[in-house]
């Protein structure tokens, strides 16, 4: 790592954890009803939708019915937005005039942004109206995000109340997280990504003409749009000169500005903010970086001001961060070293002053392999999914970087929300054991930790690797889905394991290389994400549930001390032991062999 | 009368045969699947088998001899679990066998009416019923358990205690209770039947000790939840791995899929069979280290929530204290020499057989050489001590001599026509608000001055409650004593609270708001009265010594009668927890050699390279597997006697308790197996076994 990567990494550091602490104490303010500043801009608004739903925000809910609520509503928003997609061709703001999306891509789609994943089988600026655009993936951009913000509040009431029954209202705290805490934060980050020249409007593509005609020979394609060959197996090519090209534009400020904020990431172009009018500039790319782990980061410390210890917040923040920093070393390393192979046909991939040297493969000139690196690593550690640069082309190991944070289960930082709530259930076994350790039943911020919460914690912690897991298996030993694989060998394996790991912990990101909109992956991805992520929630409300009736065990010198450095070891620990032990075995087949396969090429 | 067994050896040769016996005989499918982990790897040792037999009948998928090796292999791992289990339950049956040899067929002199002039008849004990009477005469052995309603007796309890002295049982008060099994030494007694046949102490003790009925524990079976979890995520680990094998191979065109075998083998080694094969022999030897503490508890959940608890109600008298106070000075009040006070006392307690009396002899004696004298000789008459009068004394040529508490003389003085003088009133306080128990002395309606009777604390106690403290118990005395007096008792022994004035409600009180405060509470007992507090607490230890009610009320009983053993249970509680949770990380941490001992094993000849990660240098992929293998199942063997001993505990505090068991389980279960499996390997190397 170049002093560059280093500072680079440490002002990234630095920065999101400034911003952390005041925006996860005002987040505390929000849910818990206090006043937060902004509630003579928001309030009258707040109160409308209240009145137009018909709801009581007062009403508290038990968990089954906080469960029941969730379920309801994301899958009414999966409806409206799978009818959005295929009607769009009859529905304005469509200046483009694209036909309706076909139903397995609808199925997919609707699925990935209800679940927060963002998976995208589909190029954005060819496929998706402004309408569905703006109505349709950006209004869920942000109701997946509160979704996934207010299962974790109701966790911690789970936490902070003593011998209640019920967890708060998930009408009141999907509002209030948007209307409070989403809406002003993408607000802030759309303007300043607009003065750095990310485009917003609603007008049609524009049309320009080239400075340089340019001269190509591409194959000539039939009715139905198949190559046609030549009697010798070759395609029959025409050579056409292109004089003139399209320019996608579109209200893209607005989507990145909360793409980013609520760990969705998925793109208003189809490469994401690799794409000029989504990320132009270094600075854009550090601002929507930080925005990316913003509120992830926040939430922890939230926690800590929520359950009434401060103290508490900062061992899962601290977590997080160490493996975080842990993985983008190595991700830096790897692409700021570059491909030995390489240095065979006397390409020097070292850094030098004028340029920034490396794994150039697949990263735009502007950021480099430093920010594309580190874009990668915060993009998997938290369940962001957006990308400036393309995870296929990283070095083998500079792959598994994010491969691995993803397989996590999406808890270093992880979505906003779910990121937290996967954590506290690692944080519930690690308490368990080491509960039994110091000779005690376990128990965490005064909680006994039982039999139920094991269970309910075990499911969390089990359900996205089960579906990796067997979809990639499902995936290699059908010819439907070997099918779709483009790169041989072991790369191959690893794009596969990739798409699963994406889809079940509802990342987004993807290797490409593999051709992901067939009914096999559209299908089975969206069957991955939908148990991801609610097979996961689900549980997780049953153990608020569960922790709300406890009462509060007073701390002694005979319990477990939860805010040690001690503690953050154990809990780091248990999360990389997890995700080893499971994943170990299909790692070594991926990236683990092809890194040594090119170690050994180049001795 | 068979006496009670004596503490056998963990490691004695013959629990050892019938466990090894056991071992075999509990590969029952019906026994292994209440256990899932070591289900699973029964089924794989079964699986491998068959496929050990499709290799010798000529289609096998890898040489029949790395089968054969790979499932015996497996076989024993799930044997040495077992006899894990059977190790932990022996010692155990062999008390149990014991005792039933003292249980044999027993008559009970049925009486029509529970008196002793009653009429009545020889019966066997089976046909004995609650509410039933019988007699019982020296030389008898009790048939049942119950309730002495008439009479007086010695008792030998030698063969539910080992105390070999014998104990007084009498009708009324706190010792009425007998247990059947137990023999009359002298006198009679006259007894009601309380428990059923098949349900007395006995049979619960046996049951007990056999652990025939033995539930698993809240914390047992959410650690069970935990490892069955761990075991359907390595299931799918490495049942997916035969895909991916098959696609690699394909995709890099060299090597052959993996053997099923060779997964079999990988998802044993990785399921955590080192913490289940053990799990339920820590239960059955943390029940049995209470036994042999003399301890009796009535469920493995009693044991763990001893671990747990957060309060120790401890009374005063018998824990903390010595049983006796002793006079430790005389403060005469105004006008009155300290010796004269010294004679009046000394006279006042010649009557008074208590230790109390006796020590203010012994202190006159000691301070001014005043002499026993014969009381019958001065012609006295005793007033002994009545609950009306609350003070104790004599007459004497006209001489009405007394002592007693302070309200008690003042009213005596009074009725006198005297008056209590406030010096000696405030020498009363004084001595009391120092921890001590002021005794005043009046001869008619003149008040003499003070006796200083002291409590003393047991030696050691204070270190004790030290200790407790930073293990985060807090301790609360209970005592009848009034708070100045407790006050100065609590500072002294370094107890945490107290509870002063005490009364059974008060306790009652005590214990529920300590609950409503979610601490776990414990505490001893042995009168009636303390069978409510007994029943409320969480952990309540009963004194053998107590009351029939006591002894239901407790889940606990403590043959000794040693309330001190509160903490030794505690201690015991701890263990149990602490040994189930450093095992499992040691299990847990196990996996990341054998993963590194495996996966180069079964990879590399599909991805050459893969190779680099065989760190061990391990000599054949073959003999990798077996290592793996082998060390899987020996470590169970190798942890057996920790587990039956259990992980030391020390009483430092949480966060240095923690630390010290990571460093020594977790980096040590990283550790310890890439040794292990290194030396076994060359150990098969050397054998040209690879």
């Amino acid at each position: 790592m170049t002093a560059h990567g280093t500072a680079y990494l440490v002002v990234y550091t630095i920065t999101l954890l400034a911003l952390a602490r005041p925006l996860g104490v005002y987040i505390a303010r929000v849910y818990e009803g206090r006043p937060c500043g902004l509630a003579r801009v928001f309030g009258p608004a707040e109160r409308l939708l209240y009145r137009l739903a018909g709801v009581d925000p007062s009403a508290e809910m038990t968990w089954r019915r906080y469960a029941a609520v969730v379920l309801a509503f994301n899958f009414a928003g999966f409806v409206a937005l799978y009818a959005l997609q295929r009607l769009q061709c009859a529905l304005p703001g469509n200046p483009s005039h694209l036909p309706a999306v076909g139903p397995a891509l609808s199925f997919n789609t609707a699925i990935s942004f209800v679940t927060n994943t963002n998976w995208q089988n589909y190029s954005g600026e060819t496929a998706m109206s402004h309408l569905t655009q703006t109505l349709g993936l950006t209004v869920q951009n942000f109701l997946s995000a509160a979704t996934g913000m207010a299962v974790l509040v109701a966790l911690i009431r789970g936490f902070a109340r003593r011998t209640a029954a019920t967890i708060g209202n998930f009408w009141a705290d999907t509002v209030r997280g948007t209307l409070y805490v989403l809406l002003p934060l993408s607000l802030l980050v759309a303007l300043a990504l607009v003065s750095q020249g990310v485009v917003q409007t609603y007008s049609a593509p524009k049309r320009i003409t080239l400075v340089q005609p340019l001269e190509i020979e591409p194959p000539r394609t039939d009715a139905s749009g198949g190559t046609i060959h030549d009697t010798r197996g070759n395609p029959v090519t025409a050579r056409v000169t292109v004089t003139g090209q399209t320019l996608a534009v579109g209200p893209v400020a607005s989507q990145v500005a909360i793409k980013q904020l609520g760990t969705n990431g998925g793109g208003f172009f189809s490469v994401n903010s690799a794409h000029p009018f989504e990320n132009p500039t270094p600075l854009s790319g550090f601002l929507e970086m930080i925005a990316i782990l913003l509120i992830p980061a926040a939430l922890c410390l939230t926690f800590g001001e929520m359950v009434g210890d401060r103290r508490q917040g900062w061992p899962l923040l601290a977590a997080m961060v160490v493996i975080f920093i842990g993985f983008a070393v190595v991700a830096l390393t790897c692409e700021q070293r570059g491909n030995p192979l390489l240095r065979q046909l006397a390409a020097d991939p070292a850094a030098t002053l004028d340029h920034a040297g490396g794994n150039m493969e697949g990263k735009e000139v502007r950021f480099g392999p430093v920010a594309s690196a580190l874009w990668a690593t915060a993009t998997t550690a938290a369940s962001n999914g957006s990308v400036n640069a393309m995870h296929d082309s990283l070095t083998p190991l500079g792959g598994l970087v994010p491969m691995v944070l993803i397989q996590f289960g999406e808890v270093i930082f992880g979505g906003v929300g779910s990121g937290l709530y996967g954590m506290l259930s690692f944080v519930i076994v690690a308490v368990f054991i080491a509960g039994l350790m110091v000779g005690r039943t376990p128990e965490y911020l005064g909680k006994k930790i039982q039999s139920f919460e094991m269970k309910m914690a075990s499911l969390v912690i089990l359900a996205p690797p089960a579906c990796v897991l067997l979809g990639t298996a499902v995936a290699v030993a059908t010819t439907a889905g070997r099918s779709g694989v483009l790169n041989p060998g072991a790369h191959g394996f690893s794009e596969i394991l990739y798409a699963f790991s994406s889809a079940a912990n509802n990342n987004g990101s993807a290797f490409a290389g593999l051709s992901g909109n067939t009914p096999f992956y559209n299908l089975g991805l969206g069957i991955a994400m939908v148990v991801g992520r609610f097979w996961t929630m689900v549980p997780i409300l049953a153990i608020a549930g569960s922790l709300v009736a406890k009462r509060q065990t007073p701390l002694s010198a005979g319990t477990l001390p939860t805010h040690t450095p001690l503690f953050v070891v154990l809990l780091i620990g248990t999360v990389l032991l997890v995700a080893a032990l499971t994943f170990l075995p299909a790692l070594a087949l991926g990236p683990i062999a092809e890194q040594l396969q090119m170690l050994a090429a180049a001795h | 009368m068979p006496s009670r067994v004596q503490p056998v050896k963990l490691l004695e040769p013959a629990i050892v045969r019938r466990a090894v016996g056991d071992a075999f005989r509990k590969l029952d499918p019906r026994h292994q699947v209440r256990n899932p982990v070591m289900f699973v790897a029964e089924v794989c040792a079964a699986f491998s088998t068959g496929l050990f037999v499709q290799a010798v009948s000529g289609q096998g998928e890898a040489p029949a001899g790395f089968i054969l090796a790979v499932s015996a292999w497996l076989w024993f791992t799930v044997l040495f679990a077992n006899l894990a289990e059977a190790m932990a339950e022996g010692r155990g049956k062999a008390q149990a066998d014991a005792l039933r040899r003292s249980r044999q067929q027993l008559f009970a002199k049925y009486l029509f009416e529970p008196s002793r002039g009653s009429q009545g008849s020889l019966m066997p004990a089976s046909s004995m019923h609650v509410g039933d009477a019988f007699l019982v005469e020296a030389g008898d052995v009790i048939p049942c358990d119950g309730e002495v309603v008439e009479g007086i007796a010695s008792v030998d309890e030698s063969v539910m205690t080992g105390e070999s002295a014998p104990v007084i049982r009498e009708s009324g008060g706190d010792r009425s209770a007998v247990t059947g099994g137990t023999r009359v030494l002298s006198d009679w007694l006259v007894v009601r039947v309380t428990a059923e046949p098949g349900q007395t102490f006995l049979d619960r003790m046996i049951a007990m000790v056999e652990g025939a009925r033995r539930q698993r524990t809240p914390n047992e079976i959410a650690l069970s939840i935990l490892l069955a979890a761990l075991t359907i995520a390595f299931l799918l680990g490495v049942a997916t791995l035969l895909p991916f094998s098959h696609y690699s191979v394909h995709a890099a065109g060299t090597g052959s899929p993996v053997p099923v075998t060779v997964l079999v083998a990988l998802l044993v080694c990785l399921i955590p069979t080192t913490i289940a094969g053990l799990l339920s022999a820590i239960g059955i030897a943390g029940m049995d280290r209470m036994i042999q503490a003399n301890v009796i508890a009535t469920s493995g959940r009693a044991v763990e929530a001893a671990g747990d608890v957060d309060v120790l109600l401890l009374d005063k008298t018998g824990t903390i204290t010595l049983g006796n106070r002793q006079a430790t000075a005389f403060h005469a009040g105004a006008g009155v020499r300290e010796e004269d006070l010294a004679a009046t006392a000394q006279l006042a307690s010649l009557a008074d057989e208590t230790p109390e009396g006796r020590s203010i002899v012994v202190l006159a004696k000691e301070r001014f050489g005043i002499r026993g004298r014969n009381m019958q000789a001065l012609g006295a008459t005793l007033v002994p001590f009545t609950a009306q009068s609350r003070m104790s004394g004599l007459d004497l040529d006209g001489r009405r001599i007394r002592k007693g508490a302070v309200d008690a003389v003042d009213r005596w003085v009074r009725e006198q026509g005297g008056s209590f003088p406030e010096d000696v009133r405030s020498v009363a306080d004084r001595v009391a608000r120092e921890g001590a128990t002021p005794l005043v002395v009046a001869d008619g309606p003149r008040v003499l001055g003070v006796v200083r009777l002291k409590d003393v604390v047991k030696g050691g106690i204070r270190s004790r409650f030290a200790e407790l403290r930073s293990m985060g118990i807090t301790t609360v005395m209970v005592t009848g004593d009034n708070p100045l007096t407790a006050a100065a008792i609590a500072a002294e022994a370094g107890v945490d609270d107290f509870l002063a004035e005490a009364t059974p409600e008060t306790k009652l009180r005590l214990i529920r708001e300590l609950q409503e405060g979610g601490r776990l509470v414990a505490m001893t007992g042995d009168g009636t009265n303390d069978a409510p507090a007994l029943a409320q607490a969480d952990v309540a230890l009963a004194m053998n010594s107590g009351t029939q009610a006591a002894k239901e009320a407790g889940n606990m009983v403590d043959l000794d009668s040693n309330p001190t053993k509160l903490i030794e249970v505690v201690e015991i509680g701890k263990q149990v927890l602490m040994t189930r949770g450093s095992l499992t990380t040691f299990s847990i941490a196990n996996d990341v050699a054998k993963y590194f001992a495996i996966i180069p094993a079964i990879f590399v000849a599909t991805y050459p390279p893969l190779g680099a990660l065989n760190v061990m240098d391990l000599a054949t992929p073959a003999s990798a597997v077996i290592s793996a293998v082998i060390f899987n199942a020996l470590i169970i063997v190798a942890l057996i006697p920790l587990a039956l001993r259990g992980v030391p505990y020390r009483p430092v505090g949480a966060a240095a308790l923690l630390r010290r068991n990571l460093l020594v389980y977790g980096l040590g279960g990283l550790i310890a197996p890439f040794a292990g499996i290194k030396a076994i390997d060359l150990l098969l190397e050397l054998l040209r076994l690879t």
